[in-house]
């Protein structure tokens, strides 16, 4: 037996000997990336629609849409389309403006995302059983700014209506001047809208609203029909973080494909035309 | 026989130090073995409260390398042994002696959660409820108390908030409580004003601890914020309750 220097638990802001600051750093990293990569691309007001090119101070048909190369392929950044000419001391003003506080309101009080950025961002805490920034003074969701977070179930209601829309975008990004086709932007599209759904459907609140408020199931046919639905949201509320960030990565993704295709880096390989 | 050191931490709140201890490890050992051969041949006046020795009893609860585990189920020969094991009591708690803790805030805290209340309390006929009533609360049955979520709940760990939140043990209670079929207690404005539902900022911590793999913060805590919000934070369903 052996005894060490005295040093009290109470005095080290861990005894956890594994990284736990991997999955903070990381978190950090990506998020920061998206954000920057967004507001990009928000600002930049331009690439955005493959059927239109900005000349000359206005929207004009894209010569690869007139030549039946390109459909209607829409960033889901600049979804639902508003094309304004709205200026500020002479600079344009982006329509994804306008968009962005709606996706952005979502997964900012997403009770995923909260985890992670609170836990990133705000070291509160950084990782479990790790001292971060939590003081006495500490109140949490109780006060202002962070009391807006009970609001979540509203920017639900929005990103709902956004599934439609995205989904909408899918069906447009098949019609060309000359019919209809099936490119690979719109397959880009389509995953797209599909993670989104797998994440916008896994929502907490959506579990809640579609039948987690529910105490008894068995008292009533609408009941049993609320339970089937809150067990099918909670196959996919199992999976939230997983949706989540691929569906980040997907929405930025098919930004991206759209911009390339749109600023002519390569064209979209059209597989099938009706 | 190759032998592994324990760092243990020894002493109470007033004054604490860490000891250092060469145990023979056995396969399968688990550090609450190791504190028992510690206490049987080296150091009997260590204290450490253990029960079942079946991650059942949640009495062993304790910090090994600085994680609230079990020390029932914290395997040796998971451990990085190249460097010593430090087990400590669990930090949210005033330790008694060693690694014994004074939880008996727990206690006091649930005293204060209505307990189930019955539509019709006189009646002398039988419960009855159907199994898909019972699935989602069945989960929170499973609590053993060991109250490792409160230990990493940083509410009460860091910022020693008990006056203000009652911590993740007692949210699945309320939980149990709230989504019980037969029970008719509205305690959604205790929630919000008494047990603090509102400070906890869903860090998942207490669901990454729980050893029954309880999922306290998707399952519990979250539903029961919703149901918070839907009484004091949503004005389109306030606009519909008051028709």
């Amino acid at each position: 037996m052996a005894t060490t220097a005295p040093k009290s638990a109470e005095s080290v802001r861990t005894l956890r000997t594994d990284a736990w600051w991997v999955q903070p750093l990381l978190t950090v990293l990506v998020l920061t990336g998206f954000i920057a990569y967004a507001t990009y691309r928000t600002f930049e007001n331009n690439f955005f629609l493959a059927e239109l090119t900005w000349v000359n101070g206005a929207w004009q048909k894209s010569q690869m849409y007139l030549d039946g190369k390109v459909g209607h392929l829409l960033s889901p950044f600049y979804s639902p389309l508003f094309l304004v000419d709205w200026r500020v001391m002479g600079y344009y003003i982006s329509p994804a403006i306008l968009i962005l506080p709606f996706p952005l309101s979502f997964r900012l009080t997403c009770y995923y995302y909260r985890k992670a950025y609170y836990r990133s961002f705000f070291g509160s805490p950084p990782a479990c059983a790790v001292k971060g920034t939590t003081k006495k003074s500490y109140r949490g969701e109780q006060v202002f700014p962070f009391v807006i977070q009970n609001l979540h179930r509203y920017a639900f209601y929005a990103a709902f209506a956004f599934i439609f829309i995205l989904s909408y975008d899918v069906i447009l990004s098949m019609k060309y001047i000359d019919g209809w086709g099936i490119s690979l932007g719109t397959l880009v599209l389509l995953l797209n809208v599909v993670l989104l759904a797998g994440y916008t459907f896994g929502c907490h609140s959506f579990r809640h609203l579609i039948g987690g408020k529910v105490n008894c199931y068995s008292c009533s046919l609408a009941n049993k029909t609320k339970y089937g639905l809150w067990r099918k949201a909670t196959f996919l509320n199992d999976r939230h973080a997983l949706f989540a960030w691929t569906s980040l990565f997907g929405v930025a993704f098919a930004d991206l494909y759209v911009r390339m295709v749109c600023s002519g880096v390569f064209a979209d390989p059209v597989f099938v035309k009706f | 026989m190759s032998t592994v050191t324990l760092r243990v931490f020894r002493g109470d709140s007033t004054s604490s130090e860490f000891r250092d201890y060469k145990v023979e490890t056995a396969p399968g050992m688990v550090v609450l073995d190791a504190i028992h051969s510690i206490q049987k041949n080296q150091d009997p006046s260590l204290a450490c409260r253990w029960n079942c020795k079946a991650a059942k009893c949640g009495s062993c609860s304790g910090e090994v390398n600085g994680k609230p585990k079990l020390l029932c189920k914290a395997r040796i020969d998971e451990l990085p042994q190249d460097q010593p094991i430090v087990v400590t009591p669990i930090k949210t708690f005033p330790v008694i002696k060693d690694l014994v803790t004074d939880v008996s805030w727990n206690y006091e805290v649930a005293k204060q959660i209505e307990p189930l209340r019955l539509a019709d309390e006189g009646s002398t006929e039988p419960l009855r409820m159907q199994q898909i009533d019972v699935d989602r609360i069945q989960e929170f049955r499973k609590c053993i108390e060991c109250f490792l979520c409160q230990d990493v709940c940083h509410v009460l760990r860091d910022g020693q908030r008990k006056d203000i939140f009652f911590g993740p043990r007692h949210m699945v209670r309320f939980a149990s409580l709230e989504m019980h079929p037969l029970d008719t207690a509205d305690r959604r404005p205790f929630l919000k004003e008494h047990a603090g539902i509102g400070t906890c900022n869903i860090t998942k911590c207490c669901t990454e601890v729980c050893p029954e793999h309880i999922h306290i913060t998707d399952n519990a805590i979250i539903p029961l914020k919703e149901r918070v919000a839907d009484l004091f934070f949503d004005p389109i369903a306030k606009l519909f309750r008051r028709r």
